[in-house]
């Protein structure tokens, strides 16, 4: 990327130069000392110019202001080839030097690596951002659609919201004397027997139930903050460690080196002292320590810094002593300790020294040799050995910051429990920094790794030294932590307990509302059960009332109004006949037939069936007629337009539904709209409903008190939501529903988090959003 | 209904010991469960037209029919369980075997019955105002009549305390109860005249002249007046408008009564055909032929079922009201019945010169059967006037020489709505019920042939706005119409392409396209039905019978 970058960058110095020399160059055109070419470049540019004179072309020159009569010999003129200045050109020594090589090797090397994808453009992002926000949000939000669905379907609603205990149906109650039957019952009962779970008495497994009891809101709450000190204390701890070993100064650390080792030798005097087996040991272990520096090749100066150092060591002072201090190392190492007296060792060393400091490394690689007992060993055994240490522990290569908490192994033992949680946030933190070294993956960045990596395994070898001070420590703490450590390893089982609680609950709330739900579709079945009988009925009743009407409509269709009225209809012979009538029983027929004789004329049946066809044609939908008399023919007084016109010019209206009284021939129905009684009705089906007939439905119900019992009034009239003064009516809360409360921090992630993000990340994100 | 909540029969491999347990629960309560209520009751109080079968609806609106359906089911097995409330029984004739109940007298039924109900036979000896119309205030307590010379007077008839009497020196054609019984409407000769209870005359009402029967509709308060001069008009009384003056266009208007189911308006007229009125229409609602002669006399039942009719033919006919129009039964009387009115429970009274007769039917809502009288009496004049006592067995009669009660067993609702119209209310219960009332009014303009029309959605309309909507948005914003696709516009094209003609070529295709489509598509449902067709007669045909063994 940088190289890249100062690529271009010395692109564009070399065309601000080239463009820089032009004008120069026309400038210093008038000065004597130049040469036959210049002059005649000069000369074909002035004729230029002059011709440019004229007309639009006229070329524009740069003006300069500054009037420089210099001729720098360090200009670099493009004159002549007329083409860009290309990078190579300007690399491209007058003279070949070594050192515009590795100028060159870089470049080639900056050419050869693929670009860096770019990064998206803000608005991508951030749309990527919304995209994914709008996800878990959509993700989190779901779980009220239950919630909202039943409110809205809840008859009525009690503000403010009480929270209501789960009324457990006991299942016994359920269940007594109830038997599997069915093969899918026997079946389920079959797992539940199987997996030990409860049927009938105890509700919950006693597994569950001691869960239940195990801890209290309180204790939890004591417990979580009781870790997130610890957790807080590490991350100080790391931070610490970290900033430690950013420190460069090599003095630091080699006073800090030389602290620790102090610090370790004092306390194996005091171990020795207190406890000589431990110190055996610990002796012991110094010892396995220094067969294996034996047997490499570590601190022996001969590898390739040493190599380097050793050529510097003639005129660099501290080249020197750094050689040396190896040296010394080397045989402090691999010194035996309890073979050679305090004198002797002492003299060694100064002997030791006084070589060191004359002699180069060749020297003293030959009397390391025949100090080593066998020299071919050495030299075959240091790669194994590399690798051997790489196996012993293969966690410590990756995390080379965490290196020195880490290292401890005997620190482990005592505090493992707390050991796993830190291990845990070791590994997420080494995988980001994996992550990141990888992100930013340069050259340098892996000498590094390699270098931190040589170092652990020296820095292992320290563990000797360590180890003796390590074991003092937790004796220490053993003793004074006894009272904590129980604690620590209480909280271990306890959180192990709490997660599957965690998991656990949501399972058993899922098994009760799979038991509600249960009874409801009990209650579903009953009421099912029961309407098909009512409607078993109803089907029953209706075939009765029903299929009469078809068959009089069929019989209505042969009435014939005059059999109607004429028809002869028994008389009645009442015991009380009118007293007139009694004493005047030949008067009667004498009336009879003088009413039969008045109404013999004006025939009442035929006025009204022409009534009738007069209001079925005033109710009939009428033609248009759209002929225009002269047009297209003759016309005038007498000519009517033609029919053939008159057919063509006829807007038939649409035929009307049926009349009612179609086949009634008694009966002149009217037909008319009823406007005023159309205005008190629904004009606009509510919502859910999309047909008239299903919203007739829901009103045919009369509500009022008139029609039905106070209690049905009141319950048909109970208003949807209720609110009990004088409370608060707060937002409804994820545990009044029986959530536990939600967790948010889930979605605030990535707002937090904008990192940069490339097409890669994008198309994961959007992976990760679409699951 | 309640059958369904029986307790859990123990099942075969119960313990011993649960069964003896659910036997004991057994014994504590040998009923368990709501009890049982019969369907028919029930059926009674359902509304819901379940036989029309609905488009198929999303779940959301089938949760809500669901809804109503269960409220309806609730509040009909309510009601029919309140009807246990209603514990009188009505009154019932029967002659000892064989006898015919129409021989019986009112003196034998007097002397059957207890004191109480003997005291509400009476006589009212007024010969000489002639004859007399009468009218039962809506709680069947007070009665009014009013003299064809000017008697006019009011009377609480049980007690036999008389509230008022007065001669208005004029005609009296009808006289009839407001809303209570402290209001009192006389048509008299001119006018039509409005007195309280104490004879005061309130009102003059001078638009409604020469009026010959009164019709009061108490849930609307409105007072119906037939005039003879043709109109029909209807005042508001509770605001003293007058909300229509209809015509009826057929001469003289003297036959009148109104439907209580409806409260529409029968007028029979002269050339035999009886019209439905109400106050929304101009024009007769319904016209029915009923007699060859004119129409003497009109009666609605209580459930608006039936109507009686009786003409100048002489003859007796009951129509239903349902719809059809048609003659249900139909009989000749000697004399032909001047006047007829429905009870409580539908029996038909007839008044034929001085005779009345009465037929029942087979309780309440069906016709009654014109077979056989219930009962007859004789007056000492002729009719005049007839009208059956709210709640009370008991018929008034109108006539030349007064006014007659007699007691006719099972005519009247035994059991009263306290609320609605309670015969043993005090005055300050009657003014809170006026209030009431007045809060309840229905508006007159409801008033159609169904009463539950307001429970149907204006379709018209509805629609027309679909329509319309449609029209203005270009598409179905409600998507109510899958099928209303939005015609076809062809899109405009370039470089001339979209020349009227090809524009037209285009659409043409596309509707050639649909109709080709249709065309398929009823032709495969018509080869369809074909071969199920075929099916089934092949299957029918196929089938071997069992004579087919003798066959040679």
């Amino acid at each position: 990327m940088t190289a890249n970058r100062l690529a271009e960058s010395l692109l564009a110095l070399s065309q601000q130069e080239e463009l820089v020399d032009l004008p120069k160059d026309y400038l210093l055109s008038g000065s004597e000392d130049e040469g036959d070419n210049d002059g005649e470049r000069e000369h074909q540019k002035l004729l230029e110019a002059i011709s440019s004179l004229d007309g639009k072309n006229r070329r524009k020159l740069a003006e300069r202001s500054e009037a420089s009569l210099k001729v720098s010999e360090f200009n670099v003129s493009s004159e002549g080839s007329g083409e860009k200045l290309v990078l190579a050109d300007l690399l491209e020594p007058v003279k070949t030097s070594s050192s515009l090589a590795t100028v060159k090797k870089q470049l080639n090397r900056v050419k050869s690596k693929k670009t860096v994808e770019l990064p998206l453009n803000k608005e991508e992002i951030e749309r990527i951002h919304r995209e994914v926000a709008f996800n878990k949000t959509a993700k989190v939000l779901s779980k009220w659609d239950p919630v909202v669905l039943k409110n809205r379907q809840a008859e009525q609603l009690v503000f403010p919201l009480e929270k209501e205990e789960p009324a457990i149906a006991p299942i016994e109650h359920v269940l007594s004397g109830w038997k599997a039957r069915t093969p899918l019952e026997q079946e389920i009962f079959n797992l539940l027997h199987k997996n030990k779970q409860p049927v009938a008495d105890p509700l919950l497994t006693p597994v569950e139930k001691a869960s239940l009891q195990a801890m209290s809101l309180e204790e939890a709450k004591m417990r979580r903050a009781e870790l997130q000190r610890a957790r807080a204390l590490q991350s100080y701890y790391e931070a610490k460690a970290r900033r430690e070993k950013k420190i460069k100064s090599k003095k630091y650390h080699k006073v800090v080196k030389k602290g620790k080792a102090k610090k370790a030798l004092k306390e194996f005097e005091q171990l020795r002292k207190v406890n000589p087996a431990a110190a055996l040991e610990e002796l012991e272990k110094i010892e396995k320590a220094r067969m294996m520096e034996r047997m490499s090749l570590k601190h022996q100066n001969s590898g390739k810094w040493a190599k380097s150092k050793a050529i510097m060591a003639k005129y660099d002072l501290e080249a020197r002593q750094a050689m040396q201090e190896q040296l010394a190392k080397n045989k402090e190492l691999t010194q035996k300790l309890q073979v050679a007296s305090e004198s002797e060792e002492e003299e060694g060393g100064t002997e030791e020294k006084v070589e060191e400091l004359l002699v180069p490394d060749v020297v003293n690689e030959v009397q390391m040799n025949a100090d080593g007992p066998n020299p071919w060993m050495l030299r075959s055994c240091t790669s194994d050995t590399k690798e051997a240490a790489t196996q012993e522990d293969p966690e410590q290569l990756p995390e080379p910051e965490a290196h020195e908490v880490s290292e401890s192994e005997g620190e482990d033992r005592p505090v493992a429990e707390e050991e796993i949680l830190l291990r845990e946030f070791e590994e997420r933190r080494s995988l980001r920094k994996r992550s990141e070294l990888s992100q930013d993956a340069e050259p340098a960045g892996s000498q590094e790794t390699k270098d931190s990596s040589s170092q652990e395994v020296l820095s292992e070898l320290r563990v000797l030294s360590q180890k003796l001070k390590e074991n003092d420590q937790s004796r220490k703490q053993k003793a004074s932590s006894e009272g904590t450590i129980p604690q620590v390893q209480r909280e271990e089982p306890a959180t192990e307990e709490e997660e599957p609680l965690l998991l656990q609950r949501p399972e058993r709330v899922q098994t009760l509302e799979e038991l509600e739900e249960l009874g409801k579709e009990e209650c579903f079945q009953n009421k099912e059960l029961s309407r098909p009988v009512l409607e078993g009925q109803q089907s029953e009743r209706t075939p009765n009332n029903r299929p009469d009407a078809p068959k009089k409509k069929k019989k209505e269709q042969m009435i014939d109004l005059q059999n109607l009225l004429t028809t002869q209809s028994p008389s009645v012979k009442s015991l009380a006949v009118p007293t007139i009538e009694e004493l005047e029983d030949e008067e009667e027929r004498n009336q009879r037939q003088m009413i039969k004789e008045a109404f013999a004329g004006d025939d009442v049946i035929r006025d009204f069936l022409k009534e009738k066809r007069e209001a079925v044609e005033a109710s009939k939908p009428k033609d248009v007629d759209l002929t225009l008399p002269g047009w297209g023919e003759w016309g005038g007084v007498g000519l009517k337009p033609s029919a053939k016109k008159r057919r063509r010019f006829l807007i038939k209206a649409p035929e009307g539904p049926p009349r009612k009284d179609k086949n009634l021939p008694n009966v002149i129905i009217n037909e008319k709209r009823n406007i005023h009684t159309a205005a008190h009705q629904v004009r606009v089906l509510p919502y859910p409903f999309t047909h008239h007939w299903q919203f007739e439905r829901t009103i045919q119900t009369p509500i009022g008190s008139t029609w039905n019992t106070q209690r049905a009034f009141q319950k048909l009239t109970t208003p949807k939501v209720v609110t009990k003064p004088g409370h608060i009516i707060n937002p409804i809360k994820a545990e009044d529903v029986g959530y536990r409360s939600s967790s948010r921090s889930d979605l605030s992630v990535i707002q937090r988090n904008p990192k940069r993000i490339t097409t890669r990340h994008k198309k994961q994100l959007k992976k990760s959003s679409v699951d | 209904m309640g059958e369904m909540e029986t307790a859990p029969k123990p099942g075969r491999d119960v313990p011993p010991k649960k069964d003896k347990l659910q036997t004991k629960r057994k014994a504590q309560d040998p009923f368990p469960g709501p009890a049982p209520v019969p369907v028919e009751v029930v059926q009674k109080f359902c509304r819901i037209d379940k036989s029309r079968k609905l488009p198929r609806s999303k779940a959301k609106t089938r949760s809500r029919l669901e809804v109503a359906e269960a409220e309806e089911e609730e509040t009909s097995i309510k009601a029919a369980r309140s009807e246990l409330l209603l514990a009188e029984e009505p009154g019932f004739l029967e002659g000892e075997d064989g006898e015919d109940t129409a021989k019986i007298c009112q003196a034998d039924i007097v002397e059957a019955v207890d004191i109480a109900s003997a005291a509400k036979h009476f006589d009212l000896n007024l010969r000489q105002f002639g004859p007399y119309r009468l009218n039962y205030s809506r709680t069947g307590r007070h009665l009014a009549f009013g003299g064809r010379r000017g008697h006019v007077a009011a009377l609480d008839w049980v007690t036999k305390k008389l509230m008022c009497e007065i001669n208005v020196m004029e005609a009296v054609r009808d006289i009839r109860f407001l809303h209570s019984e402290a209001l009192l409407a006389v048509a008299q000769n001119r006018w039509l005249h409005i007195y309280d209870n104490q004879g005061i005359e309130l009102h003059c009402i001078r638009r409604c002249d020469r009026v010959t029967r009164l019709e009061f509709l108490p849930f609307h308060f409105l007072l119906a007046t037939a005039s003879e001069t043709g109109f029909l008009t209807y005042l508001d009384v509770s605001v003293g408008k007058i909300v229509a003056a209809l015509n009826a266009r057929a001469g003289r208007l003297d036959v009148m009564s109104q439907n209580p189911y409806n409260a529409v308006i029968h007028l029979g007229h002269s050339n035999g055909t009886v019209s439905l009125w109400s106050p929304a229409m101009k024009e007769p609602l319904a016209k029915i032929l009923c007699h060859r002669g004119g129409v003497r006399a009109v009666a609605v039942d209580s459930t608006g079922t039936y109507m009686a009719t009786s003409g100048l033919d002489h003859q007796l006919k009951i129509f239903d009201l349902r719809g059809t129009y048609q003659p249900l039964s139909t009989r000749t009387l000697p004399h032909g019945a001047g006047h007829l009115a429905f009870s409580q429970r539908g029996l038909l009274v007839a008044g034929m010169g001085d005779v009345v007769n009465i037929w029942a039917g087979q309780g309440k809502g069906s016709p009654p059967s014109l077979e056989q009288p219930y009962l007859t009496h004789r007056l000492s004049g002729p009719v005049h006037g007839l009208q059956f006592c709210p709640f009370e067995d008991v018929l008034g009669v109108g006539h030349s020489g007064g006014v007659t009660s007699m007691l006719v067993p099972g005519a009247g609702e035994p059991n009263f709505d306290g609320l609605e119209s309670n015969p043993y209310r005090s005055r300050k219960q009657r003014q809170e019920w006026e209030v009431k009332a007045l809060l309840e009014k229905v508006p007159a303009e409801l008033i159609c042939l169904d009463p539950r029309a307001l429970a149907e959605v204006d379709v018209i309309s509805l629609e027309q706005g679909k329509k319309e909507r449609i029209e203005r948005l270009g598409y179905d914003p409600q998507g109510y119409d899958p099928e209303a696709k939005a015609p076809f516009q062809p899109k405009p094209k370039q470089k001339g392409r979209s020349s009227t003609a090809s524009l037209v070529k285009r659409k043409r295709k596309v509707m050639d396209e649909e109709h080709r489509d249709k065309v398929r598509q009823s032709l495969q449902q018509q080869q369809q039905q074909q071969q199920q067709k075929e099916a089934k007669a092949k299957s029918t045909g196929a089938r071997p019978s069992a004579l087919d063994r003798f066959v040679r």
